[in-house]
């Protein structure tokens, strides 16, 4: 058989949407962990504060376009047949209905957090801010979705990729519980630019 | 070279979060507590563009930029229009 | 507090720098409508004659009364604003009197509660407003609710009245915090803009006018500005209700021609008790002045260089210490930040801690405390940091000797305690 003809045997959309797959989980559980480093006004390396916020915003939006490529190729596929509704409503493939359906619910609630970031100077911060935390469920599930829909796990490297995305978006979500116990407390004391220098004298004297 | 336009804060939704004194020293300083010590008057014109920057990044949309005429100090009607 | 308990607020000996106009004469007239009707005359109203309303809001603005809670913000622009925002406007009569050693609201309101309400119906009719919300402290609210419903039996007035219990708290008295107090129950304040004459309860142009201001306004409706202007200083005419307390002879509410000798002012209470060293003018978020350099000058705010925010007159007895009283004062005022804004919220706990260290003499943040002192200012969403600074700079001032000696380590007081009434410090 002649190179030409391997490749072009090769299942294209199928590799494609597995890859795109992969990427996806690995830049998806990257957003999450900046997301929340955003909240916890950690530092990354030398980055200023607010640009890692940025950076949570614009790997956001990229992981958008990389999804679209990844519901596309699976859409497009030869050898399955899954309609492009799928993509947005659960429960209604034929093939692996349950597992195509995490990504879908996944895809929902993103999409959700989405729009409402797009608008959210219109919407009002506790509005944006309600839909913002269904990020916290779209994660899983769209974990779940890569564990039960793709097929390469065997591969050590895909799986060092699964197990690593897990353990940084478990990492993170234990560093955001820790903050929230510890800012109840709040705020007591001053932090930066006191003189912290007693300027009286105190002889313990008193008249 | 003066603008026409003025950064403002709603204090009640501000949380010292601290992006825009970071974005914005030329302009916003932080107190002992993390809040924003806003440099009075107008927006510098070479600024105007960060400023704006700056309103978009606040992530409790609590920084506003607004025209300069608007005077929101407590007490100090004078700018209603009068019948 | 019992009604008996406020009757024992008013003085009882007037001389002539007093004037009986809010308050009813001697021996304590019953606060009755007939009694009311009889002293004052009765009030009418021509609310769709726009030739009424261009004349009477004519006559506010030659009186020149200005609001009474506080701000001084003339009571003319602010009526007159309303009616350049849509919306079906409210009155809201503010009688939450939140600064706790005033007591000028309440005695009106049981003394003189009809001519209250007279106002507010005034102000109603001339803004075309739908509603008037009493909003009263509640040791006079049943004053208040009888007075309306005598005023009910007759039908008196053709706006709607509703009474609500004033929220307890330092705050509770801002303009948007009753509105908010109001609209959704929380006495807190609501921030500077929009302001409530453009969008306030329910969205709509809202008055809020203290009491004592609607009570000169229910008088300028009748007798007009050359007669409102009679007593009182060119640039502050009228009189003004004043609380006085401390160390004098008799404690209570007086009302005082603008522009009297403050030594006289003090002469309605009997003068002082022991000798005093500073008076606190406006409130628990006023001035110091120093004492006897205040005494001859005239009370207005021209005269004593300070506001006189809500007639509170305070007078510190030379005895005591100005710094620990400053310090107490310093604290409460802390504890009653509605906590929604940075600044205060951290920033008075911080103030109040080194006041509290500079009271004890012992070792201090000055640079600290002076600096945090400046930088409150303006950075709330309502005018409370902006008073503590206020108030500080002033202890700070007038009591710089001993700010002295505290910082070497003495104090010079014979009385190391404090001595002004707080309610117990609770936080909101």
């Amino acid at each position: 058989m002649s190179a030409g003809a391997v490749v072009s045997q090769l299942p294209w959309m199928w590799l494609v949407s597995r890859a795109s797959g992969l990427m996806l989980l690995v830049l998806f559980s990257t957003v999450f962990v900046l997301g929340i480093s955003a909240r916890l006004g950690s530092r990354l390396r030398s980055m200023p504060r607010f640009a890692v916020a940025e950076l949570h915003r614009t790997l956001a939006l990229f992981s958008v376009a990389l999804l679209a490529l990844h519901v596309a190729t699976a859409v497009l596929d030869p050898y399955v047949s899954i309609g492009w509704w799928v993509a947005v409503v659960p429960f209604t493939a034929h093939y692996r209905a349950l597992a195509l359906s995490l990504g879908t619910l996944a895809v929902d609630l993103g999409a959700a957090v989405l729009i409402t970031s797009l608008v959210r100077r219109r919407l009002g911060h506790r509005w944006w801010r309600t839909v913002h935390w269904l990020a916290y469920a779209s994660w899983p599930l769209a974990f779940m979705h890569s564990l039960s829909a793709g097929n390469d796990m065997s591969i050590w490297w895909v799986a060092a990729l699964v197990w690593g995305s897990l353990s940084a978006v478990a990492l993170a979500v234990v560093d955001r519980i820790l903050f929230a116990r510890q800012s109840r407390g709040g705020r007591t004391s001053a932090r930066t630019r006191s003189s912290g220098v007693a300027i009286s004298v105190h002889p313990g004297v008193r008249s | 070279m003066k603008s026409s336009v003025v950064l403002r804060i709603d204090r009640i939704a501000c949380d010292g979060r601290g992006t825009c004194g970071e974005f914005l020293p030329e302009l916003i300083e932080l107190d002992d507590w993390g809040y924003p010590i806003i440099a009075d008057g107008p927006v510098p014109r070479g600024l105007e563009r960060l400023a704006l920057a700056a309103v978009e990044m606040c992530p409790k949309m609590a920084l506003q930029l607004r025209a300069n005429e608007d005077d929101t100090r407590s007490g100090s009607e004078s700018t209603e229009e009068l019948r | 507090m019992s009604s008996a308990q406020l009757l024992r607020h008013m003085g009882s000996n007037q001389p002539t720098t007093g004037c009986r106009r809010l308050l009813p004469p001697e021996p304590w007239a019953p606060a009755g409508l007939a009694a009311h009707l009889q002293r004052h005359g009765a009030l009418v109203h021509h609310p769709s004659s726009d030739a009424w309303r261009a004349a009477t809001f004519g006559e506010i603005e030659r009186a020149g009364l200005v609001g009474r809670g506080g701000a001084a913000f003339p009571t003319v622009r602010k009526l007159r604003a309303l009616l350049a925002h849509r919306g079906r406007p409210f009155v809201i009569a503010n009688g939450t009197e939140g600064e706790p050693a005033s007591m000028k609201d309440r005695v009106l309101l049981a003394r003189s509660p009809n001519l209250v309400l007279d106002g507010a119906a005034l102000a109603a009719s001339l803004v075309g407003a739908g509603e008037i919300i009493m909003v009263v402290h509640r040791d006079v609210r049943d004053s208040v609710d009888a007075a309306l419903a005598e005023r009910r039996r007759i039908r008196l007035d053709s706006t709607k009245f509703r009474v609500v219990t004033a929220a307890d708290g330092f705050v509770a008295g801002e303009a948007s915090a009753v509105v908010n107090w109001v609209g959704r129950g929380a006495p807190i304040p609501l921030g500077k803009a929009p302001r409530m004459t453009e969008r306030g309860l329910q969205g709509r142009p809202t008055l809020v006018q203290n009491v004592e201001t609607l009570a000169h306004l229910g008088l300028v409706g009748r007798h007009g500005a050359e007669w409102f202007r009679q007593v009182g200083t060119a640039d502050e005419p009228g009189t003004m209700l004043v609380t006085l307390a401390g160390s004098v002879v008799r404690r209570g509410v007086f009302e005082v021609a603008i522009g009297a000798r403050t030594s006289h002012v003090l002469e309605l209470a009997g003068g002082p008790s022991e000798p005093i060293q500073a008076l606190l003018i406006g409130g628990y978020f006023g001035t110091w002045v120093p004492s006897p350099a205040a005494l001859s000058l005239p009370f207005s705010a021209s005269g004593l260089g300070v506001g006189l925010g809500a007639g509170l007159v305070v007078a510190l007895p030379a005895a005591r210490c100005g710094v620990l009283e400053t310090a107490q004062l310093v604290r409460y005022l802390a504890s009653q930040s509605a906590g929604q804004c940075g600044p205060c919220k951290f920033g008075l706990p911080a103030i109040a801690e080194q006041l509290e260290l500079l009271a004890a003499a012992m070792p201090v943040r000055f640079d600290d405390l002076t600096r945090w002192v400046d930088e409150i200012e303006g950075r709330g969403a309502c005018g409370h940091p902006d008073g503590v600074a206020r108030h500080i700079r002033s202890a700070l001032d007038v009591f710089g000797d001993e700010v002295s000696e505290h910082l070497v380590g003495r104090c010079s007081a014979s009385e190391k305690r404090a001595s002004l009434p707080l309610p117990t410090c609770e936080p909101l």
